[in-house]
């Protein structure tokens, strides 16, 4: 008997302790319905138990914020009258690299609802996708079914996928990422929150019908992958986009309506998880009556009905006496709805089935009192090794223009437009910028001159070699796109991506990255809104590289003043902001040429940094500046290359410098900026970098069709343009294409 | 002038077709359910792009059966304007008021880019501001927008001046290289005899603003209304509303 009951709770992913915890705090043993409850609610992706603590350190207030983290969502002030901005993002891992299209459709089904909940339509979505290395079929197959997913979902639902980034490393071979972060816009009266409050008021659940599909998927995404994953692929969601299209028009028809108290998606642990969550923030219970709940199939039990993750489904809390209203609203635009409860005054969740009480819980017990751990954080042993590197040792290569065709070559910096043109990037009618075209994305507030400017980054190499530093230049690197648009940085969401932070190398290095994310964080005036955390990112063992993402929103009072990163034309001044060291420390560099992830990642100076994004700014505004590109993966040279390929021109530098001609190139010193502008407008921006003490010189001239770059006097290198573009442009579509060829 | 933009469940470029008919060409827009029986007093019908009910079975395929289509189908016998873009394209030749079909891209995936059109008829009430071959810049973005129709049916298309847009590359030349997604003789857009029922999977909608790939989506709405308008002088001189001929000069059927 015994046995069978560790089993149980064991094979729900709770340990003894926090089994014991469980009885104590209902002073008895809980039953299976229960145990399967907590276990979801407790799981490290609902209860946060290993990084709660960290994430207090985040600066979570103050700047644009209205609403912070906590909800669906975070909500933000653009300035835009009455409109406000809603954001978040959410990681779909362990489910893509088990079922890849489903699992990334599912994951921007789930960041949609989530934006939806606070009353916002969505209008854009970004991504941060993680891969192994492209040459290896499974990896390709995990890429492409992806992408279809979330081209497939994202399209359907008619919310344009404007932006993101994806970064290829052996590390993720087993554990792809997908980051998916949403924007939503929300006139303020129709601000709302997911909350049950009340007594009385009726709980609606709007959407798809309840079925067995995605049982305990919380759970599994709060495990381990090995060898017996794709077993799991039950626990993985199938989407419904059309079902999606209708359940945003007609939440958006609802929460006009006005007698809507509280909206929740039932995302992560579904019905279980939105009762609890929306009374805990009301401080009431719910009763339930499972029998009134919107089937699939006959015969669910209980725990099925309460765990089921099944897509596309709502709970709403609706004033006494308006449910036929709402549920007039569902009818007409063909979505299921039912009144399955009420709100009551006692802090449990109460669930019927079937005429019997299935589960009665203290609503506080599920949501407040998961266990906090404080795990041991020990930085990794090697660490000083890795952090070695010794240049005089590190062969330059001869034929630089060699390198930078590697290195354009390489997927990680290679042109994304395989991926990207998957992607209605425009249904909408508000993309300014779309994706290839400007550091960050650029959409335009409707009805209005504003826009947002959107972007997501992480750089994993950084955060392996200095975790603090690495999460300070993830945040320093999305906010420096944003302001390349001319945009000024506002907010952050976030998705911290680890391995098992049971295992202190793991904890000590997210606990580092927090800190320096937070550091930049309050730096640059960019609080945090929310997020979410992935944990348990492991495969028979192995972590993956640890990978903190930020998503940043930012705005820009003049959509016309929008800047791109392409070169405009011939004859312009091209401009450096922001000063190059000898700095090749988990480089690109390093590691596609030397193999190589080791060294200091570059050094941020955040003082440096908000000056440096503040002359970008003004400088858009004051339409000084014709393209503005951040220098990053790749460093100078490949920025430069970027420039050329986006803009259909070439460029000739000239470079001086005593330092070595690699690590002028290819370096990735932070808090650049490579701008055009034209001639007569140089003083200007001269001056507007001299105010705020930012280094500023013109390093060439954009025309021709070569880049040519001359380093003290001499050729480095001089690669033709249509050169440049064959390798860049190509090196993804053949690596996808080629084999089935061959 | 007043535009009937249709919306079915899954539509999802009506707001956007809504808008560019109200801010960019400043005229008066109205959505209309796809259970309606009527469309109301309007001069132009918009089906816009989407997935209608999910695209599930095949694009359009359900779409055809809604209510609101009979009225479409009223309207365009009468002669009045009726512009299917992208999904609704693909609704004109499923409900038969287009022919041919709309295939899996040849790439067998989604495709959102821009692209390159040319104009191959300029007769039409949807093209009298584009001068013949002129070419154009529009996006696209479509999973389906394979044309296929049997050689007859094309032979019939090139006759009648029915083929309206053809996929091309920045100079005019039509190539399989400038040809996004392996429609039967690069076309991209096609019109009914009488010229008033033009179905294309570029997206017009998505070009009228200064910051959007062109503006040459607006020159698209701007010459219906000067074909509504010349109609209606027309009809005042006593000459019901016209016929369009849709191609040059030859009597319609």
């Amino acid at each position: 008997m015994m046995d069978n009951g560790q089993a149980s709770w064991r094979g729900m992913g709770l340990n003894d302790d926090e089994y014991a915890r469980i009885c104590r705090l209902l002073g008895r043993a809980p039953n299976r319905v229960e145990l399967g409850m907590f276990a979801v609610l407790w799981s490290e992706h609902c209860a946060y138990k290993h990084s709660r603590r960290l994430l207090k350190r985040f600066p979570t207030s103050g700047g644009a914020v209205v609403v912070g983290p906590g909800e669906n969502a975070g909500v933000i002030d653009v300035g835009a009258g009455e409109t406000l901005v809603a954001f978040r993002c959410e990681s779909h891992n362990r489910p893509s690299a088990v079922e890849p299209y489903q699992g990334a459709a599912t994951g921007v089904g789930g960041i949609l609802r989530d934006v939806l909940a606070m009353g916002a339509r969505p209008v854009a979505l970004l991504d941060s996708l993680r891969f192994g290395e492209l040459r290896e079929e499974r990896v390709r197959y995990l890429l492409s079914g992806v992408v279809a997913g979330i081209s497939g979902y994202g399209n359907s639902v008619g919310v344009p996928t404007v932006g993101g980034e994806i970064q290829f490393d052996a590390g993720y071979r087993h554990n792809p990422l997908v980051n998916v972060m949403c924007v939503g816009l929300l006139p303020r009266r129709r601000l709302t929150r997911a909350v049950a409050a009340g007594p009385g008021n009726a709980v609606v659940y709007v959407g798809s019908a309840t079925g067995r599909d995605g049982i305990h998927g919380a759970t599994f995404a709060s495990d381990e992958l090995g060898s017996k994953s794709e077993s799991r692929r039950p626990a993985v969601q199938i989407g419904d986009p059309f079902a999606e299209k209708r359940l945003i028009e007609a939440c958006l028809e609802l929460v006009d309506h006005g007698h809507v108290v509280g909206i929740q998606d039932m995302g992560a642990a579904g019905l279980t998880s939105s009762c609890a969550e929306t009374a805990a923030r009301g401080g009431c219970g719910i009763e339930i009556d499972l029998d009134r709940v919107p089937q699939r199939e006959p015969g669910m039990d209980a725990y099925e009905i309460m765990l089921s993750e099944s897509q596309e489904r709502m709970l709403v809390i609706v004033q006494q006496g308006y449910e036929d209203e709402v549920h007039e609203i569902c009818r007409r635009h063909g979505l299921a709805s039912a009144s399955i409860g009420v709100v009551i005054g006692e802090p449990v969740l109460r669930v019927r089935h079937r005429g019997e009480i299935a589960a009665e819980v203290p609503v506080r017990a599920l949501t407040d009192e998961a266990p906090v751990y404080d795990p041991p954080a020990i930085p990794p042993a090697d660490l000083k090794e890795r952090q070695a590197l010794d240049l005089d040792r590190l062969p330059q290569p001869g034929d630089l223009g060699q390198v930078l065709l590697k290195l354009l070559g390489s997927p990680t910096v290679a042109d994304k437009s395989w991926v990207y043109t998957q992607y209605d990037y425009e249904v909408g009618g508000a993309t300014v910028m779309g994706p290839g075209r400007a550091d960050a994305a650029v959409v335009r507030i409707p009805g209005t001159e504003r826009a947002v400017a959107l972007a997501m980054d992480g750089n994993s190499r950084y955060v392996r070699l200095d975790p603090f530093t690495g999460g300070m230049i993830a945040v320093a690197e999305a906010a420096r796109n944003i302001a390349c648009t001319g945009a000024r940085p506002l907010a952050v969401t976030n998705c911290l991506n680890f391995g098992s932070p049971e295992k202190p190398d793991v904890f000590w290095t997210m606990r580092e990255a927090v800190e320096g994310m937070s550091r930049a964080c309050e730096a640059l005036g960019t609080p945090v809104t929310g997020g979410n955390v992935s944990l348990y990112n492991e495969h028979e063992g192995t972590p993956i590289p640890p990978t903190p993402v930020v998503g940043m929103v930012g705005v820009l009072e003049r959509l016309d003043d929008a800047v791109g990163m392409g070169f405009q034309g011939e004859g312009d001044l091209i401009v450096l902001l922001g000063e190059t060291r000898e700095e090749l420390g988990g480089s690109e560099y390093l590691a596609a040429v030397h193999g190589q992830v080791r060294g200091a990642p570059p050094s941020l100076d955040l003082d440096l940094e908000r000056r440096l994004q503040a002359v970008c700014a003004d400088a858009a505004r004051k339409r000084l500046v014709r393209s503005a590109h951040d220098v990053s993966d790749g460093g100078l040279a490949v920025t430069v290359a970027e420039c050329c390929l986006a803009g259909g021109v070439g460029a000739r530098l000239e470079l001086s410098g005593e330092m070595r001609a690699d690590a002028l190139l290819f370096g990735e010193s932070q808090s650049r900026v490579v701008l055009s502008v034209r001639e007569e407008d140089w003083p200007a921006v001269r001056e507007l970098a001299q105010e705020r003490g930012v280094p500023a010189a013109v390093i060439g001239r954009t025309g021709g069709r070569e880049l040519a770059v001359n380093v003290n006097g001499r050729w480095a290198l001089v690669v033709p343009v249509d050169e440049l573009n064959r390798v860049w442009r190509g090196a993804i579509e053949s690596l996808m294409t080629g084999p089935e060829e061959a | 002038m007043k535009c009937a933009v249709v919306v079915f469940p899954g539509s999802n470029c009506d707001r956007d077709a809504h808008r560019a008919v109200v801010d960019g060409l400043g005229e008066q827009a109205v959505c209309v359910r796809h259970d309606a029986n009527d469309l109301g007093d309007v001069d132009m019908v918009i089906l816009p792009g989407g997935f209608s009910y999910g695209d599930y079975l095949r694009p359009g395929a359900i779409a055809r059966f809604a209510p609101v289509m009979e009225a479409v189908a009223a309207f365009a016998g009468e002669g009045g304007p009726v512009l299917g873009i992208c999904n609704g394209f693909q609704i004109l030749c499923e409900v038969g008021l287009l022919p041919g079909v709309l295939r899996p891209n040849a790439a067998q995936r989604f495709v959102c880019r821009p692209v390159h059109l040319r104009v191959e008829n300029a007769g039409t009430p949807f093209t009298g501001r584009f001068r013949p071959g002129q070419v154009i810049r529009l996006p696209i973005a479509h999973g389906q927008g394979n044309y296929f129709a049997p050689v007859e049916v094309l032979e019939e298309l090139e006759r009648e001046g029915r083929i309206v847009f053809r996929y091309c590359d920045e100079r005019g030349n039509v190539t399989s290289g400038a040809n996004p997604n392996g429609s039967v003789r690069s076309i991209a857009g096609i019109c009914n005899r009488r010229g008033n029922v033009l179905g294309l999977m570029p997206h017009p909608e998505r070009a009228v603003e200064r910051y959007m790939t062109s503006t040459d989506g607006l020159e698209l709405f701007r010459s219906v209304r000067d074909w509504l308008m010349s109609s209606r002088a027309k009809a005042v001189t006593g000459d019901a509303r016209q016929p369009a001929t849709a191609v040059d000069g030859r009597p319609t059927a």
